[in-house]
C-alpha cells in the first residue's frame, strides 16, 4: 500500500483521500456497535449522550438498566437480594428465561445442524457424489430463500403436521409437542427450525476445510491397517475439526440472532432472547435493550475471536500457511 | 496402465495372453468389476448425505410446497357451502341464478351459520369481493330462523346484494378450492363484469408498487454496498497480512454481531433526538427545529441495510482482490499507462468475479429482508416481505400472503441459479 517513490503530487493527494475515505467507512461500520456501548450505561432514559455523560460526570452513568434485565418479570423485585430473590430472578425474570429458551434452543439445533450437516459435507466433498451441485444447491438453499418465505412454509408445515395423541405413537412422543400433538409451538419445531437455518454454514464452512484436505492421509491410515471407523476419528476428524467447530459456532448464532421463525412458530413458553428484543423494539423501546445489546456485542467479540482463532489453526494444520 | 488402484481387482490379462479382455484376480471382467466398485463408492457417498437431505426436504422443502399449495388452494367457500357449489358445478358459467340456486343457497347459508363457518365464507369471499364478509354474516344471523320459499325473493328481501351479478361470479370462481386469483391479485389485477383481468382500480394498487420498490431499494443497496465495499476490499487485499488481519476484524464484528443490535443501534443513533442528529446541531449543519427524519422511512431502511450487508459486499471482493497480482497494475504503469487508466483496464476487470458475487449476494439479500425495514422503515420503508408478513399476522390472508411469497421466491430462485451458474455455491465464503 505504501506509495512508490515515483507518485505525482496529484497521486500523493489522492492516496491521503483515500485513506481518509477508508478510516469514514471504517467508522461508519463500527461506529453504531460501539456507540451501543456507553449509552447502555445512561443514568436517564434517553437514548443520546446526555450533559452529565459528556463531562464524564459519574453520575451520568449507572448500571440501572442491566438491574432492569434481572428485575423485569419478577414477582417481588424489592425484596432483599438473597439466595430466595435470585431464585426469583432464576425462575420469573423474563430476560433470564428469554436467555435460558436462546441456550437450549441454540444447543440442541446446533447439535443437529452439525452432526448432519458434516456427515453431508463429508460426502458432497467425496468426488464420486452423484448430483452433487444440485443436491449442494437443495442444502444451501435455506440461507438463501428469504426468511419471511420459509417462516411461513414453517408456519403451515407446523401447524399441519400433527399426531394422534391418543395412539401409542402420539403418546410417545406427547412431551416434546404441543397439547394438540403438533409441532406448532414447542422447543423442538424451534430446534427443528433453526437446525434448518443454521445448516448452511455448517455445509460451507465444513466444505471449505475438506478442499485442502489431503485424501492420501487417508489412504496412508488405511495402509497402516486402521479400519474406516478409526480414520476418521484419528485422521480425518482432528484435521477437520477447526472447520467444523466454526460452522457449529456459525449454527449456534444463526439460531441465536434469529427472530422471524420464532415469531411465526414459537409459542409464548419458547420466547428467546430476539424474540424478547423484538417485543422492546416494537413496544416501547428502552435502554434496557441497549443493555442487552452491549452484552450481545461481548458475546459476539467472544465468538468472532474464537473463529479468528479456529481458522489460522485450521490453515497452519492443513499446511496453508506457515506456522 | 490400468493397474491396481482397488486393491482387490488384481489385473491380469486373459490366459493366452492374446484375448483383450481384462479381468480380475477372481475372474470377472474389469469393466463390470470398476463399474460395480465405483457404484460402491457413489452409494457410500450418497448416504453420508442421505440423512441430512431428507431433514432438510421435510423441515423445509415441503414446508415451502405446502405454501405455494396454500397459494393457489382455498376451499373457506366451497367446503363450507356443498350445495351451492355443486349448482355452479353443473351450470355453466354465464346461467342466472335460477330459484334452485338461491335454494342452495338458502340451504348452505343455514347449515354453515349453524356450523359456525359463516364467518370463514364470508372472509373468503370478502379477498374476491371487499364488503361482502358482513353480508354473509348478517344474513347468517337471519338465517338461524330459517328461510321460506320461495328463496330468492326470501333472501333478496334479507339484502339486496344478494341479487348482486358481481357477487354470484365471484361465489362462481370461489366454488372450486383451486383459484389463481390470489396471484392475479398479488399482481394488482382483477376479473371484470365480463370475466376480462383488468387492473384494480388505482387507490388499491399496491403490490406492484411494492414489489417495484423492493427491486429498487435492493438494487441501490447494491450500489451502495459497492461504492463502500470496493475501497475497503482494497485496502485490506493491498496491505500486509499482519495490518490486513487486524483491520479484518472491524469488517467481520458487524458480521458477527446480532442483526437485531445493528437495527437497533441504528435506531438509537438516527432517532430525531438521536447522536447523528445531536452532532449534526452541534455542527450547525441543521438547526435545532430542523432535525433531520432520518429513521422510520425509507433514508432509515437504506442506511440500516447498507450497514448490515457491507460485510457480504467487502468479504468476496476481498478473496478475489488477493489474489490479483500487483505486477499486472505495475506493468501497465510502465507501459505509459496513467494511475486511473491502470486501474480501469487492467486492475478493475480483474475484480469483476468478486464484484459479481457481492453483489448478487447481497442483492439476493436485500430483496428478502424483513426484520430491518419492519423496525426501521417506517410506512415508505417497507418491503415486500413486510407485506406478505402483515397478511400472515394481521389480516390473516393466508393465501395472499403465500401467493406473494411465491413470486418473491420465485425471483430469489433466479438470482441463486445465476449466482450457481456465474459463481458457483462452493465459492461462497464465510468470513
Amino acid at each position: 500500500m505504501a506509495l512508490p517513490t515515483y507518485a505525482s503530487p496529484l497521486e500523493r493527494i489522492w492516496h491521503w483521500t483515500y485513506l481518509a475515505i477508508c478510516v469514514a467507512i471504517f467508522f461508519f461500520l463500527i461506529a453504531p456497535i460501539v456507540v451501543v456501548i456507553p449509552l447502555s450505561f445512561n443514568a436517564e432514559p434517553y437514548f443520546t449522550f446526555t450533559e452529565k455523560m459528556r463531562s464524564f460526570d459519574p453520575e451520568g452513568y449507572s448500571l440501572r438498566w442491566y438491574d432492569t434485565l434481572l428485575t423485569f418479570g419478577m414477582t417481588n423485585p424489592d425484596a432483599p437480594r438473597d439466595t430466595s430473590w435470585w431464585g426469583d430472578v432464576w425462575n420469573n425474570a423474563r430476560w433470564v428465561g428469554a436467555a435460558k429458551n436462546s441456550i437450549i434452543i441454540g444447543v440442541f439445533s446446533t447439535i443437529l445442524a452439525t452432526v448432519l450437516g458434516t456427515l453431508a459435507a463429508l460426502g458432497l466433498s467425496r468426488p464420486e457424489m452423484p448430483f452433487r451441485r444440485l443436491i449442494m444447491a437443495i442444502l444451501i438453499s435455506p440461507m438463501i430463500v428469504p426468511i419471511i418465505i420459509t417462516a411461513t412454509g414453517m408456519f403451515f408445515f407446523y401447524s399441519s403436521a400433527c399426531v394422534d395423541t391418543t395412539s401409542t405413537f402420539g403418546r410417545l412422543l406427547a412431551p416434546v409437542l404441543s397439547n394438540s400433538g403438533c409441532l406448532a409451538n414447542t422447543y423442538l419445531g424451534v430446534i427443528l427450525a433453526h437446525a434448518t437455518l443454521g445448516i448452511p454454514f455448517v455445509i460451507i464452512t465444513v466444505t471449505a476445510t475438506l478442499i485442502g484436505f489431503d485424501q492420501s492421509l487417508n489412504r496412508a491410515a488405511a495402509s497402516l491397517g486402521a479400519n474406516p471407523r478409526t480414520t476418521f476419528f484419528k485422521v480425518t476428524m482432528p484435521l477437520i475439526l477447526p472447520g467444523v467447530i466454526s460452522g457449529a459456532l456459525f449454527a449456534f448464532v444463526t439460531s441465536f440472532d434469529e427472530v422471524v421463525a420464532v415469531l411465526f412458530i414459537a409459542g409464548p413458553d419458547q420466547q428467546t432472547i430476539p424474540r424478547q428484543m423484538w417485543n422492546g423494539i416494537r413496544e416501547q423501546i428502552s435502554p434496557a435493550i441497549l443493555a442487552v445489546a452491549t452484552l450481545l456485542v461481548i458475546f459476539s467479540i467472544a465468538l468472532l475471536a474464537t473463529v479468528e482463532v479456529l481458522r489460522r489453526r485450521g490453515e497452519r494444520l492443513r499446511g496453508l500457511t506457515p506456522a | 496402465m490400468a493397474t491396481a488402484l482397488d486393491p482387490h481387482a488384481a489385473v491380469v490379462s486373459g490366459a493366452s495372453g492374446a484375448s483383450p479382455r481384462l479381468t480380475t484376480a477372481d475372474g470377472q471382467p474389469l469393466a463390470r468389476a470398476l463399474a460395480r466398485s465405483s457404484a460402491r463408492a457413489r452409494r457410500r457417498a450418497f448416504l453420508l448425505v442421505a440423512p441430512l437431505l431428507l431433514f432438510v426436504v421435510v423441515t423445509f422443502v415441503i414446508p415451502i410446497g405446502q405454501m405455494l399449495h396454500r397459494s393457489i388452494y382455498n376451499d373457506g367457500f366451497s367446503a363450507n357451502m356443498p350445495q351451492v357449489s355443486a349448482w355452479f358445478a353443473e351450470n355453466p358459467t354465464g346461467t342466472q341464478p335460477d330459484e334452485a340456486a338461491y335454494a342452495a343457497l338458502a340451504a348452505d347459508l343455514t347449515a354453515a351459520a349453524e356450523a359456525r363457518t359463516i364467518g370463514v365464507v364470508g372472509t373468503r369471499m370478502n379477498y374476491d369481493v371487499p364488503g361482502t364478509r358482513s353480508l354473509f354474516t348478517s344474513t347468517g344471523r337471519k338465517a338461524r330462523a330459517g328461510f321460506e320459499p320461495p328463496f330468492r325473493e326470501a333472501l333478496i328481501e334479507a339484502d339486496e346484494d344478494w341479487a348482486d351479478p358481481t357477487l354470484w361470479r365471484a361465489m362462481r370462481s370461489a366454488s372450486t378450492a383451486y383459484t389463481a386469483n390470489f396471484y392475479l391479485a398479488a399482481v394488482d389485477r382483477t376479473r371484470d363484469d365480463e370475466n376480462n383481468i383488468v387492473r384494480v382500480p388505482e387507490r388499491q394498487q399496491v403490490y406492484v408498487m411494492l414489489f417495484q420498490r423492493t427491486f429498487w431499494l435492493s438494487l441501490l443497496i447494491t450500489g451502495l454496498t459497492f461504492l463502500l465495499g470496493f475501497p475497503i476490499a482494497h485496502l485490506l487485499a493491498t496491505l500486509p497480512m499482519r495490518k490486513s488481519n487486524l483491520l479484518m476484524i472491524l469488517v467481520l464484528l458487524p458480521f458477527w454481531t446480532s442483526l437485531l443490535v445493528r437495527t437497533t443501534a441504528w435506531m438509537v443513533l438516527l432517532q430525531q433526538q438521536g447522536v447523528v442528529n445531536d452532532i449534526l446541531v452541534w455542527l450547525g449543519v441543521v438547526g435545532q427545529d430542523g432535525r433531520l427524519k432520518l429513521i422510520y422511512n425509507q433514508v432509515g431502511t437504506i442506511i440500516a441495510m447498507t450497514h448490515i450487508l457491507l460485510p457480504f459486499m467487502i468479504l468476496p471482493l476481498y478473496s478475489v482482490m488477493r489474489t490479483i497480482n500487483p505486477s499486472y497494475v505495475r506493468a501497465a504503469r510502465s507501459l505509459g499507462a496513467s494511475s486511473w487508466t491502470a486501474f480501469r483496464r487492467v486492475y478493475f476487470p480483474q475484480t469483476l468475479p468478486g464484484l459479481g458475487a457481492g453483489a448478487l449476494l447481497v442483492f439476493i439479500l436485500a430483496v428478502g429482508y424483513y426484520i430491518t425495514p419492519a423496525l426501521v422503515g417506517g410506512s415508505s420503508g417497507q418491503l415486500i416481505s413486510n407485506m406478505i408478513a402483515m397478511h400472515m399476522t394481521e389480516t390473516l390472508n393466508w393465501s395472499m400472503a403465500a401467493a406473494l411469497a411465491a413470486i418473491l421466491l420465485a425471483s430469489v430462485l433466479v438470482l441463486y441459479w445465476i449466482y450457481d451458474r456465474l459463481v458457483g455455491i462452493d465459492n461462497l465464503k464465510l468470513g
